[in-house]
């Protein structure tokens, strides 16, 4: 048998190079991604709507001088028209709706993207230690999950409104406290699955701390399901803002969301059609974009759950 | 020669449900400085469970230990605090595991994973860990070693893998690598490779191996001393070629015989030894081998042979090669 230094002089041959790439899961992932063409257009539009609402509104006020909250009386509620800049129309109020849906669409990506994110932390941290520990501490962290799970949202919702002031962060803790519930038990499963796996042993027996074990080797590998789950969150979030400020529990008035813009718009519709009808199709297109994007980002993470 | 581990009594039980499964049950050995001890069994016998009891490795619960001491280095790792224990993992005492397939984070580059190791224990800079990670892997006979570290384990065949694993084991410079199945999941000619390359770092380096598996001629090549296990016990002891020239317990007997051997008659069909192994939970009384056994008696079925000692190295228990 050759001896390793004349393997290394024999087999290491320039022609290789290119296969001597690292390629990372996530980046075999990401090439997935690219290759799917609604997904990649979903995520085209969710840039532009994302860039739309940050910069709109402001640009807007630049041009024309219209904010989301100055009224106009004496113009009233009018449809759409070019000239003046009123592509959406005006409400009763006169306010121009095109700048007061890019602002309430911003309020939900807000609210959609933080409280997925927190969601997504707060869940896979919890869920990691739990299915690391196990034991007693997996079952009294789990039993803490079943009894949130147990509360009924709504109601949970309306004691915090009726006990603190009705705010956007009020609504951050409402959403984010049964958003990482779901994340926790999908990240806990894999856990508890990975931890048996041979490369977790390995690094015990190199001496690995059991912090290191969590954080670099188990919580990368669920990591997949957490990513999917989150896209699949943001839009879920989004909904339930509509929802809760559609019932007057969210986004207070002047601020427009996209719930309470509807909202007002369901209450007018037979009157003035564009008040509902606009905020619906940026609504519809964002969540609509976004679990494509999201779809898509499984299909890439899992190839295995493709059907084709 | 000096002695590096001795283990003494070592019992590892798992408590089941209903039933209480005895891996292991009374294992006393010792290892030297720079040896090679080969532990061959069947599946079953407690050899894994062994080699994860020398690191305390083995999940408690269910596993527990009535019994035993390991003492390496004058530590006693039964009774090493976490750690300890930790400091010793990976830096005293390394493993190779059997499954070089999944026994590599899929996740993170094998960079990565052998800098995690020298970080951890030598408090190496990342700069410093990753040239030393470098030098190894060239050591273990990977090509163009400074580029393939910045690549996932996927990007590695079997053979490569286990040869990252065989890296990241001997980081530290051990004194002691645990040698689990080395070469169970690889083709023959890997098998080969591996097996030579670790013989030649146990010389270079002066490593003791505690080599195991269920392949006698992995065995024959590499081990000075063999233990041959049995449903958790060494059933005989002896130095590798004694154990082949006069093996004495009829279960080594039987295992010999179950290997095809080259200066046969062709075409003869080999021996098995017939019967499963025990259920580790209801071992048989006496001999756990007794039911297996071609030459039991009734003396076998109820008591536990004693030991009967051939010359200092060699011994094993059996009634029947006491008689």
């Amino acid at each position: 048998m050759a001896t390793p230094a004349q393997n290394l002089n024999t087999t290491s041959t320039p022609a290789q190079s290119n296969l001597l790439e690292g390629t990372s899961l996530w980046r075999d992932a990401w090439n997935r991604l690219k290759k799917n063409k609604a997904a990649v257009v979903c995520g085209f539009v969710v840039v532009f709507l994302i860039i739309a609402c940050a910069l709109g509104p402001n640009l807007i006020e630049w041009i024309f001088g219209y904010t989301y909250e100055a009224q106009d009386l004496s113009y009233g509620a009018k449809g759409p028209t070019l000239r003046p800049f009123h592509l959406f129309g005006t409400d009763f109020f006169g306010r121009d709706l095109l700048t007061r849906v890019l602002v309430g669409g911003r309020v939900s990506l807000k609210v959609g993207l933080i409280a997925a994110t927190v969601a997504a932390v707060v869940g896979t941290i919890y869920g990691a230690v739990s299915g690391f520990f196990g034991g007693k501490v997996d079952d009294s962290m789990m039993r803490f999950v079943d009894v949130l799970y147990a509360l009924p949202y709504m109601f949970l919702v309306i004691i915090l409104v009726t006990i603190f002031e009705k705010s956007e962060s009020l609504l951050f803790v409402a959403l984010g406290l049964v958003g990482w519930l779901t994340t926790a038990r999908i990240v806990r499963g894999q856990v508890l699955s990975l931890k048996e796996q041979e490369f977790i042993q390995a690094a015990r027996s190199i001496g690995t701390r059991n912090i290191n074990i969590i954080f670099r080797h188990l919580i990368p590998n669920t990591l997949g399901p957490v990513i999917v789950y989150f896209t699949l969150t943001v839009p879920t979030m989004i909904l339930q803002e509509a929802f809760l400020s559609f019932l007057g529990l969210g986004i207070q008035p002047p601020k427009p969301s996209l719930g309470t813009l509807m909202n007002d718009g369901a209450n007018q519709m037979l009157v003035y059609w564009w008040t509902i009808v606009f905020p619906g199709i940026f609504m519809s297109l964002l969540l609509f974009s976004l679990n494509f994007l999201g779809d898509g980002v499984r299909d890439a993470l899992d190839p295995k759950m493709r059907k084709d | 020669m000096e002695k590096l581990l001795s283990v003494d009594d070592l019992r590892i039980y798992f408590k089941l449900e209903k039933s209480i499964v005895k891996a292991v049950d009374g294992l006393s050995f010792d290892l030297n400085q720079g040896e090679i001890l080969g532990i061959v069994g069947e599946s079953g016998s407690g050899k894994s469970v062994t080699c994860l009891g020398l690191m305390d490795l083995n999940p408690q619960p269910p596993a527990y230990y009535p019994s035993g001491k390991i003492v390496f280095k004058g530590t006693n790792i039964m009774k090493a605090t976490k750690e300890q224990l930790r400091k010793i993992r990976g830096n005293e005492i390394s493993m190779i595991f059997q499954d070089p397939m999944s026994s590599l984070n899929p996740f993170l580059t094998v960079e990565t994973q052998l800098c995690e190791v020298l970080i951890e224990h030598e408090g190496l800079t990342a700069d410093q860990a990753r040239k030393k990670a470098i030098d190894m892997l060239a050591r273990v006979g990977i090509p163009s070693p400074d580029r393939r570290i910045t690549q996932y384990p996927h990007q590695f065949s079997g053979g490569m893998r286990q040869r990252v694993m065989i890296a990241m084991a001997l980081l530290c410079r051990p004194k002691l690598l645990l040698a689990d199945e080395p070469t169970t999941a690889l083709d023959v000619t890997i098998q080969a490779q591996i097996l030579d390359l670790m013989k030649e770092l146990n010389r270079e380096y002066g490593t003791s191996i505690i080599l195991i598996t269920h392949d006698l001629g992995v065995v024959a090549g590499m081990a000075e001393r063999s233990l041959v296990m049995y449903a958790g016990r060494i059933v005989e002891r002896a130095s590798t070629k004694d154990l082949f020239q006069k093996p004495k317990h009829p279960y080594t007997h039987a295992l010999l015989k179950s290997i095809p051997r080259l200066d046969e008659v062709r075409g003869k069909k080999l021996d098995p030894i017939p019967g499963l192994p025990p259920d580790l939970s209801n071992l048989p009384g006496g001999c756990s081998f007794h039911p297996r056994c071609p030459k039991a008696v009734d003396k076998c079925k109820q008591t536990y042979p004693d030991v009967v000692t051939f010359d200092p190295t060699h011994n094993a228990s059996c009634w029947e090669v006491s008689a």
